[in-house]
């Protein structure tokens, strides 16, 4: 794209590039959210919707994020996109801090970081058609209105969509597919090297899901993304992820490479994520509930480790002591006192033995 | 990117076609000239509008000028084809200069509390916080009023004539307008597009511009035609209670008031004004609904 302002700028960014540096480094990252009290009452409480998540991302894969409703997986999503404040922690991209002094400034972010959500159509302007709506990020950011549209189109070509037939629809138009086709368009106009997906495959029918999960894994290797995949749907995940993030009320339990994580997951929670997924080999059918009850307020969490309340293996020091997120093994790393040895809980030897 | 690769071969054609494409206001006035109803309403409106302003080509006698020996001549009478008022005035006449004043009493308040009320409800509904709380709370104060009242009230302090009656008509049609601002815009402001808008790193008053002003402006403007009709028949009702438009003016709320004590010696003709705030509020209504319909572009 000659004389193009964004391009040239997505070039020299990605130039010169170290590759021991992670594209996208979460650090300590934290968000309460007040609840609102009565008004006599302020005191509501505090939600701790995403509490003390470090984690990397590697430029060139895909990280699945799991966990169920209410985990803080979108919470965290918008808080990497700059689209809620933080409490605090620091999110650096490419090594740069993000809003630092002499970092990253939030519009740079964008140019490099965007993201799909997961109400198709809420998510598009309802006033305009799919082309404007794809070329309003490159023409903000100083693409001449003609050069944008024609973006737009090739843009529209590469989510499968042709151009001719859709550019001039409106989104109530289109079917759930193809407005998340034109989401994803949206989204790569400004050329990103990462692209967060929340749920963005979640609210179309499974034939579609398909097709779009395959049309993600192409757009990837063209344009050479980096993705955050958000999704309760662990066979999606599966298929998606070089490396899986399991949250559990708002704190990072356990994160790794996808085959080890689906073979040998380490956290009891995990394991019971992962046996509550319907299985395609009846002689391998789901036994028992592996997980009864509701995940504990959030505004109150358990003491030590939160999954305590519904782990099977609960002891006394996961009442005390919150468990941190150690290197396992096998590779990846794991919150839970099973696996550390010396940490005083009676299966935590026996764990390191095997 | 790859530009060779996802160039559609015809690109110039395709682009031609993106910037020829229908804006949203032209499907609107597309779908609005196919509503039958609509477009026959919006004929007769314009028809009014054509007769008050051009009202002397419309009319033979004088509007002010009335004879004693004409009084109260029933509608069919030769020379005075819709019969003559209390003080012999024709009232055709009267009817199409009294339309003058009805119409703009009847749409000027409305117009300028749709650039207040609008405004300052697109601004509370898109800062939120303080500013909403501010405004809104402003807002209620007038709100406890009902508009009859709000509107009698000041023109009882200001004096009747016709920028008295604008000017109360105004302050009392804010309020609402505020309110259906803010909550359109309130609304909009949370859906996903425009926090896609603000994760493509658009400034606040760029998302105001493309993302937000073409969803609000719709139901404000569908809200506000709707007022119309309203606002002709307080505008009369305040001439009928003397605080509005005062004699020997033309104006149908005040007609309709001069008339009263005839309607006994001539039903037909004391009706006439309030057939006029009628079909007239009547037409305004059917086109709000019809606007509405042209606007929804999801039916």
């Amino acid at each position: 794209m000659s004389g193009s302002a964004v391009a040239a700028h997505g070039a020299v960014a990605r130039a010169g590039q170290d590759p021991a540096v992670p594209l996208l480094s979460v650090e300590n990252l934290t968000k309460h959210f007040a609840v609102k009290g009565g008004w006599l009452n302020r005191s509501g409480g505090l939600v701790q919707a995403v509490d003390d998540v470090s984690f990397n991302v590697r430029s060139g894969e895909t990280l699945g994020v799991v966990g169920e409703s209410g985990c803080g997986k979108s919470t965290t999503a918008r808080l990497i996109m700059h689209l809620i404040a933080r409490d605090s922690g620091r999110i650096s991209f490419a090594g740069r801090l993000v809003g630092a002094p002499h970092g990253l400034s939030r519009r740079d972010l964008h140019r490099q970081m965007q993201m799909v959500f997961q109400d198709s159509y809420a998510s598009l302007n309802p006033r305009l058609p799919v082309a404007t709506s794809i070329a309003f990020a490159p023409f903000i950011h100083g693409l001449g209105k003609a050069a944008a549209l024609k973006r737009a189109m090739q843009l529209l070509e590469a989510v499968g969509l042709d151009p001719l037939q859709f550019a001039n629809r409106y989104p109530h138009e289109l079917s759930g597919g193809q407005r998340q086709r034109i989401n994803i368009a949206r989204a790569l106009a400004l050329e990103p090297r990462l692209v967060i997906l929340d749920e963005a495959v979640s609210a179309l029918d499974k034939s579609i899901e398909a097709q779009v999960l395959n049309l993600l894994v192409d757009l990837k290797a063209h344009f050479d993304l980096t993705y955050i995949f958000i999704s309760h749907d662990l066979n999606v995940v599966r298929y998606i992820s070089d490396r899986v993030m399991v949250m559990y009320l708002g704190k990072v339990v356990e994160i790794g490479p996808v085959h080890r994580i689906y073979r040998s997951p380490q956290h009891p929670y995990t394991q019971a994520l992962l046996s509550a997924m319907p299985s395609m080999d009846p002689r391998r059918r789901t036994l028992r509930a592996p997980l009864s009850g509701d995940p504990p307020n959030p505004i109150s969490p358990p003491s030590g480790c939160r999954f305590r309340t519904r782990c099977p293996f609960a002891e006394q020091v996961c009442e005390a002591v919150p468990p941190s997120l150690l290197a396992v093994a096998k590779s990846g790393a794991v919150a839970c006192h099973m696996r550390v040895a010396g940490s005083g809980h009676s299966r935590a030897d026996k764990a390191v033995a095997h | 990117m790859a530009d060779a690769a996802v160039l559609p071969a015809d690109a110039n054609l395709v682009l031609n076609r993106a910037q020829q494409g229908k804006s949203y206001w032209r499907r609107v006035w597309e779908r609005l000239l196919d509503d039958k109803l609509t477009l026959a309403v919006m004929a007769v409106l314009a028809l009014l509008l054509v007769m008050v302003v051009f009202a002397p080509w419309f009319t033979v006698h004088d509007p002010y000028t009335g004879s004693v020996l004409r009084r109260l001549k029933p509608v069919g009478t030769l020379g005075h084809w819709l019969g003559t008022d209390e003080v012999g005035r024709d009232l055709w006449s009267r009817m199409v200069y009294g339309g003058r004043m009805s119409l703009l009493a009847g749409v000027v308040p409305v117009f300028l509390a749709l650039l207040v009320g609008g405004f300052l409800g697109i601004l509370a509904g898109y800062m939120g916080g303080l500013v909403n709380s501010a405004i809104m709370r402003l807002t209620d104060v007038l709100y406890a009023f009902p508009s009859i009242l709000l509107a009698i009230a000041i023109t009882g302090i200001l004096g009747s004539g016709l920028q008295n009656t604008i000017l109360a008509l105004t302050i009392s049609f804010i309020p609402p307008i505020i309110r259906i601002s803010e909550s359109v815009t309130a609304q909009t402001r949370h859906l996903d597009f425009v926090e896609a808008a603000r994760a493509s790193g658009a400034r606040p008053l760029t998302i105001m511009r493309y993302h937000i002003l073409n969803n609000v402006l719709g139901p404000i403007l569908v809200y506000a035609t709707s007022l119309i009709s309203i606002c002709i028949i307080l505008a009369a009702g305040l001439s009928f209670l003397g605080l509005g438009v005062t004699p020997p003016s033309a104006e149908w709320g005040l007609m309709l008031n001069n008339l009263r004590q005839a309607l006994w010696v001539s039903p037909l003709v004391a009706a006439l004004p309030g057939v006029m705030i009628f079909i007239t509020s009547m037409c305004f209504n059917l086109m709000s609904d019809g606007l509405r319909q042209a606007m929804d572009v999801r039916l």
